[in-house]
């Protein structure tokens, strides 16, 4: 059984380093909408492959959040990613798989990934 | 839905949006009593008893964008289909508890899924609520409890990578040891 006593291991080892977090909000924004049509759609992998490789390529200026209903639920899960710019990409029906490739492409360089985009669905 | 665990973790998003500070969830399964209970219990704003008799129904909801609301209603059907029973209770100003009680050899019981994955995304994206986890099988259990963890840890937040690393681990390890190669 995992117990707390690894807990203060990590505190150790935290508080010998000098904090390197960067608290800044003008970061890229990932926001995964998890409402109950987003959780049935399968968001909940979504957004743990999202941070797993935010954290994995330490990608410093990005955070992954979550919110509510984005009010397209047919289209879930979607996917906002929202760069210092302004701009804003959505991405519909999304999977792990395809988060993987936002990652490498759009958050670490900079291109959309427009196949995966409600501006290239036929939704009008 | 197509696990138990997406019900909780939907059911729970009603407690951080109704701004709990504690969210206390516990699963308990008994072989002996062929039973799987779920509980999750906040200390959010609390319903007054028209709203908490209307929440059962898919076509009652707080958004706005559309007129369904269907995570309570697939909670409690996901435990009635099975022979179980499902309640909630709520009271304006104190919080709400949900209880849904399922029979676990029901060929209708929709398989618990990945519970860990369920509470760790709750505790990790609410870093400013506390949670308490508890999972038993047959007596045997353990326990998350954010405000224990959150006393030794300090300053350091719980999404920090390395306690976030932790935390998973924490949850997926004591889980197997419990289920003790059962799935549930």
């Amino acid at each position: 059984m995992k117990t707390l006593a690894e807990l203060q291991a990590i505190k150790e080892k935290m508080q010998s380093q000098v904090d390197l977090r960067n608290e800044s909000h003008a970061g890229t924004r990932v926001v995964v909408g998890m409402a109950t049509c987003g959780i049935a759609a399968g968001a909940r992998p979504v957004l743990t492959a999202f941070s797993n490789l935010v954290q994995e390529h330490k990608l410093q200026d990005v955070s992954v959040t979550q919110t509510g209903c984005i009010g397209l639920c047919q289209y879930e899960p979607i996917v906002e990613v929202t760069t210092p710019d302004g701009e804003k990409v959505t991405y519909i029906k999304m999977t792990a798989e395809k988060a993987k490739k936002v990652v490498e492409q759009h958050l670490m360089r900079g291109t959309v990934v427009a196949e995966y985009t409600i501006g290239n669905s036929d939704v009008s | 839905m197509t696990e138990l665990s997406l019900n909780v973790l939907d059911i729970a998003q009603n407690s951080v949006k109704a701004k709990a500070s504690l969210i206390e969830i516990s699963v308990d399964i008994s072989t002996a009593e062929n039973r799987l209970t779920i509980n999750i219990k906040d200390n959010g704003c609390g319903m007054d008893e028209d709203t908490v008799n209307k929440v059962t129904d898919p076509f009652y909801t707080t958004r706005t964008t559309r007129k369904v609301g269907l995570g309570v209603p697939f909670f409690k059907m996901s435990a009635e289909m099975t022979g179980g029973h499902f309640n909630i209770s709520s009271e304006k100003g104190k919080g709400t508890e949900v209880n849904a009680e399922y029979v676990l050899d029901s060929i209708d019981r929709m398989p618990l899924g990945d519970m860990p994955s369920t509470v760790e995304t709750l505790v990790l994206y609410n870093t400013d609520i506390d949670f308490i986890y508890k999972y038993s099988v047959d007596g045997e259990g353990f326990e998350l409890d954010t405000v224990q963890m959150k006393d030794m840890l300090g300053g350091i937040p719980l999404d920090n990578p390395d306690v976030a690393e932790y935390i998973r681990g924490f949850l997926r390890e004591n889980t197997d040891e419990i289920n003790k190669d059962k799935t549930f």
